[in-house]
């Protein structure tokens, strides 16, 4: 949908077809947007540091599985169908691309450093 | 960096890359997978403001979403990052403050960012330009991400902030201080909290330091007592399953009482009025009422009720500057002031500023998640988690279908809570 909004706003200001590359550019950022929003508990890019499943080059299918299961309750689930719920086919369909689409890798790690007194 | 000329010079540079890329790279752009196109030319320059959750995680998100092409620049006053969240924790023991400090150094150097550890004095939002303590800055856009200031005008007999009964709601030696305090008390004792009314951060934060305080309490003082004296009508966050805990695990040791705000404080003897009683405490929190950072208030853009920014939902971007962008605590948003909605809210800018600054529209239709977790005791806890979506006749962030909390507080949900506090870390500040 959002693509062919983009597009179609580029096609009424009369942009030339490098705006509406652009355009298609912003389609893959409004996924990628969203998808930095599972970060919180998946890890960047869906690498997760642990106690949470890894997204990163998880196969597609198995994602728009997992997620129309805990969308519809057939698969039991403590947090996800309350996100899951509230995600539209397309976008979890657009998820399960983008997360297919990275590169499996170790995190890093938030580097601690001893209390220095501050606040 | 920090002065005007090398700052200006930069940017005329920047300029002339632009335009040259537009004349002659345009074509290259065609054929080339959008990762890959870091002949995308220089986007401007952003000052953020504020290195918390929502500052840091704009800065990063800027420069990667733009491939370098948007220089960032920090202006941080602390000289490391201190996790508010899990900092209750330090009070119920579990946690030290060590386990909740980190180093910027590595953020700095994997997105190539220029660091600048000062304070803001004014903002001109006219000629665009930040004033520190020690020089000045010019931007194409700023973002002020400067959390919550506390407003102890607001509190009857305590004015001013008083050493002996810390807020400890910015994580630090406030928190330690705290943690002290309730280990030098002697067994019976009363440790007593109050809530402010209206937002502040963190919305469950204060039920849960309650939990945390009584696991601590069950463990080493049994006899002593927790005594919630909350301003507002009722428990504003989770309220079922905080109920849980008051009424079972620690239902010798936890009062609650609603519509509790302070009459009078009487700081000496810790002693805190309310219309309906007079409470002597040993150990005094009072968390203070709460309003946007104070580089917001100063620059004029808390211009809700005075305390509160308010922002368009789909860049970000101040009511009264539309080149200042506000992220996180300050904003005024039917959203719970959380870390997790700190860093979605900085990413959904970090893109909307990127497709500006390039003459693009951004995405009209923004949709992110939060999920805030709550121990009860060293090893359980409890969700909520919810998907919000920009609702553009309502202009504001809307709660989608579906989401909700736990059933109740369980130890899978506590490893859960960790995983969610390494993962947003590394997120952060990676």
């Amino acid at each position: 949908m959002m693509n062919r909004l983009h597009i179609g706003m580029a096609l009424v200001c009369g942009l030339s077809w490098a705006a509406s590359l652009h355009a298609q550019d912003s389609t893959a950022q409004v996924t990628t947007t969203l998808a930095a929003s599972c970060a919180a508990c998946h890890g960047p890019q869906g690498n997760s540091l642990g106690g949470t499943p890894t997204l990163a080059a998880l196969n597609k299918d198995y994602f728009i599985q997992r997620m129309q299961g805990f969308k519809n309750g057939s698969i039991p689930a403590t947090v996800m169908h309350q996100h899951a719920r509230g995600l539209t086919d397309d976008e979890i369909i657009a998820l399960a691309a983008y997360f297919a689409a990275q590169p499996r890798q170790t995190p890093l790690t938030a580097p601690h450093q001893a209390f220095q007194g501050a606040q | 960096m920090t002065n005007n000329t090398s700052a200006s010079a930069a940017e005329t540079f920047s300029r002339r890359q632009f335009v040259r890329s537009v004349m002659y790279g345009g074509l290259a752009f065609y054929g080339m997978p959008a990762f890959a196109r870091a002949s995308r030319p220089p986007l401007g320059h952003v000052v953020v403001i504020g290195a918390g959750f929502a500052g840091l995680t704009a800065a990063k998100y800027l420069r990667e979403w733009s491939l370098g092409n948007l220089r960032v620049t920090i202006v941080e006053p602390n000289p490391q990052f201190i996790s508010c969240p899990q900092s209750n924790l330090v009070l119920g023991g579990s946690r030290t403050m060590d386990e909740l400090s980190f180093s910027y150094a590595l953020s700095r150097k994997q997105h190539d960012l220029q660091w600048i550890q000062d304070t803001v004095t004014t903002i001109d939002p006219v000629n665009k330009q930040v004033t520190l303590a020690r020089g000045s800055l010019h931007y194409d856009r700023l973002i002020l991400a400067p959390g919550v200031d506390f407003d102890y005008s607001r509190i009857p007999g305590m004015t001013s902030p008083v050493t002996e009964i810390p807020h400890a709601w910015k994580a630090g030696k406030q928190t330690l201080l705290l943690r002290q305090q309730l280990e030098s008390m002697p067994d019976g004792g009363v440790f007593a909290m109050t809530i402010p009314q209206g937002a502040y951060r963190c919305p469950p934060g204060p039920y849960e330091r309650a939990c945390q305080v009584a696991h601590y309490f069950q463990q080493h003082k049994p006899r002593s007592k927790v005594i919630i004296l909350d301003a507002n009508a009722d428990i504003t966050s989770k309220k079922g399953l905080f109920l849980q805990s008051f009424q079972g695990a620690y239902k010798d040791i936890i009062e609650y009482h609603n519509n509790s705000e302070i009459i009078q404080l009487e700081t000496g003897s810790k002693t805190v009025r309310t219309d309906f009683e007079t409470v002597q405490a040993d150990v005094l929190n009072v968390i203070p009422p709460q309003l946007a950072g104070k580089v917001a208030q100063n620059a004029g853009l808390a211009n809700v009720d005075q305390r509160w920014c308010e922002v368009d939902f789909v860049t970000y971007a101040s009511s009264a500057h539309s080149e200042v962008h506000i992220i996180g605590d300050s904003i005024s948003a039917g959203l719970p002031k959380s870390a997790h909605m700190a860093t979605s809210q900085a990413k959904i800018c970090a893109a909307a500023i990127i497709d500006i600054q390039a003459g693009m529209p951004p995405n009209p239709l923004p949709v992110f998640a939060n999920t805030c977790y709550s121990f009860v005791d060293d090893k359980q806890a409890m969700h909520v988690a919810n998907v919000y979506r920009y609702d553009p006749a309502k202009k504001s962030m809307v709660s989608a279908e579906g989401g909700g909390v736990s059933t109740h507080a369980s130890s899978q949900e506590g490893d859960y809570a960790q995983a969610w506090a390494q993962n947003i870390w590394a997120d952060t500040l990676t």
